[in-house]
């Protein structure tokens, strides 16, 4: 399994069917779980070319754990540049969301770095480069859009460390995702109360009471919107059959 | 508060011996099945994702899977009761407007977490039964005024310190647990969707009380008396800003991150144990 962690599949046709483009953002869109099109926050409109512009080299996340370990450190980058970006571009605060969301920012920066540092020690050549996000769809003098934004992206962090959890082999790993993914819906609750006083929770199923689950490939679905590079997720673990 | 003064009273390996017998003993897993586990067994789940949890552990036998589902359960049964004794005493809706919410949100909150830790207990009942095979444990008789020192019910203050405590505690617990389940990928994925509700629960909770949703610190900064500290320490306390490496040494000088940040962002685990020598002050000795 190490040996094959900076190994990109050759086979072209083999990897497509995991790879996330904005080309095929669409397609994959309306499947997804977080309920992004309702918001209206993801779409590709500024392409001129319908096909979308010629692709860059995909970034592979890789295979095994260090697959999931970068999985997750795309996911915490995105996060980190949102708020990196919602913190100087303040117009749209009221009194009370900037003391949270610094404090939200600081917390992904930590995540970020801290799974850069990892990665690389684990197999620096492994780690996937930094990502350029896109929130162009995000107007930052707009409060609602902005909120909506961070929910949407909280959201689908904590679904996505829920539904990765049992790709993970080392139980070290597991014990950090679990460490992580609670920070994540604490800061999605809190999200959901500047939105609306007394709110806390969205996507928990009825009659059940578990929040949400999804697999690697539906979430960079979801989340490509927000990420001009283009990932392929190929190389991680198969999900089993859990997100029922 | 008062009441959490008893958490340093008690003697923890005294206690904890006695509370793993409690929870876990074979006795008990053979015990009959109560008629409160088995209303809830067929009521409002959906029943068809239960299916691919027949399939066989891997890693874990079955009986470790009750074992740790059980103590899930537990736990369950007590946040679920004080919940609905919080909304039949009136507790919940008696609150003023508080830090922006009406009192009717306010209930709300909490008749909508109630619902959840009711599900959760049918749920776990419903795959520690019906699909592991096992024996669900029956629910423990609680006094959530641990012997007339505590007053939740009557009091507002009291109530929500209280359910801050169990909830900050649920998350830690459910985390040090993810090991012992991680052999069956549906237990686990399960296990890992009620910790996120409870973390969402935490952060309200506090809220609630005026703290930020994530720890902070120490009990002190949970404006809770350092006599609660139990909630928060452990063999890994909450205030740690180790993870595998020293992450301030990881940083890349983006933002303003400081201990406090690193300490916040990442949240720590409970051994069962340390959870079990918390959760039993509230449960009555039979």
């Amino acid at each position: 399994m190490a040996n094959s962690i900076n190994k990109k599949p050759e086979d072209g046709e083999q990897k497509t069917g995991n790879t996330i483009s904005r080309k095929n953002f669409f397609k994959y869109a309306g499947a997804s779980m977080v309920g992004a099109a309702a918001i209206g926050l993801y779409g590709c409109g500024d392409d001129e070319d319908p096909m979308g512009p010629p692709m860059e080299e995909a970034v592979y996340l890789g295979t095994g754990d260090v697959g999931i370990l970068n999985y997750a450190y795309a996911l915490e980058q995105l996060e980190a540049a949102f708020y990196i970006m919602a913190t100087d571009q303040n117009s749209w605060m009221q009194e009370g969301d900037g003391e949270i969301f610094e404090a939200i920012r600081d917390h992904e920066i930590a995540h970020r770095d801290w799974f850069s540092a990892v990665i690389g020690s684990v197999n620096e050549e492994a780690r996937i480069p930094g990502l350029t996000p896109n929130f162009s769809t995000v107007d930052f003098s707009d409060r609602n859009s902005v909120l909506g934004a961070a929910q949407l992206l909280e959201d689908t962090g904590v679904t996505a460390y829920n539904g990765a959890g049992h790709l993970i082999e080392n139980p070290d790993y597991l014990v950090q995702a679990g460490k992580i993914v609670s920070v994540e819906a604490r800061h999605a609750s809190s999200i959901r109360g500047l939105i609306q006083p007394g709110s806390f929770y969205g996507s928990i199923t009825a009659a059940s009471g578990l929040d949400a689950a999804a697999s690697p490939a539906d979430i960079l679905a979801a989340a490509g919107g927000f990420i001009d590079d283009e990932i392929d997720a190929s190389g991680l673990p198969q999900p089993a059959n859990v997100y029922s | 508060m008062n009441f959490l003064d008893l958490i340093n009273d008690v003697d923890a390996d005294k206690l904890n011996g006695e509370s793993k017998d409690k929870f876990l003993s074979r006795k008990q897993a053979l015990g009959k099945l109560s008629n409160f586990s088995k209303k809830l067994a067929v009521t409002a789940l959906p029943l068809g994702a239960f299916a691919a949890f027949s399939k066989p552990a891997q890693a874990q036998s079955t009986d470790q899977l009750v074992d740790t589902l059980n103590f899930a359960l537990t736990l369950e049964y007590l946040e679920a009761e004080y919940y609905q004794k919080g909304i039949d005493s009136g507790i919940v809706d008696s609150y003023g407007k508080v830090g922006g919410v009406s009192a009717q949100a306010h209930g709300d909150t909490f008749r909508e977490i109630a619902d959840h830790e009711a599900d959760h207990v049918a749920f776990l009942t419903e795959v520690i039964g019906n699909v592991l095979g096992g024996e669900p444990a029956q629910k423990p008789t609680f006094d959530f005024t641990v012997d007339g020192a505590f007053d939740p019910f009557n009091n507002n203050a009291q109530f929500l310190a209280l359910a801050q405590a169990f909830e900050d505690t649920g998350v830690r617990a459910y985390k040090g647990q993810a090991g012992a389940v991680m052999g069956n990928d549906l237990v686990l994925t399960r296990a890992l969707q009620i910790h996120s509700v409870e973390a969402r629960h935490a952060s309200r909770v506090r809220e609630l009380r005026g703290l930020k949703g994530w720890i902070t610190g120490d009990s002190t900064e949970q404006s809770l008396p350092e006599a609660a500290q139990a909630v928060y320490e452990g063999e890994t306390p909450e205030t740690n800003t180790t993870q595998v490496v020293d992450v301030s040494a990881t940083l890349s000088g983006d933002g303003d991150v400081d201990n406090t940040d690193i300490a916040a962002a990442w949240d720590e685990f409970l051994t069962k144990d340390e959870v079990l020598a918390i959760a039993s002050l509230f449960i009555v000795e039979e």
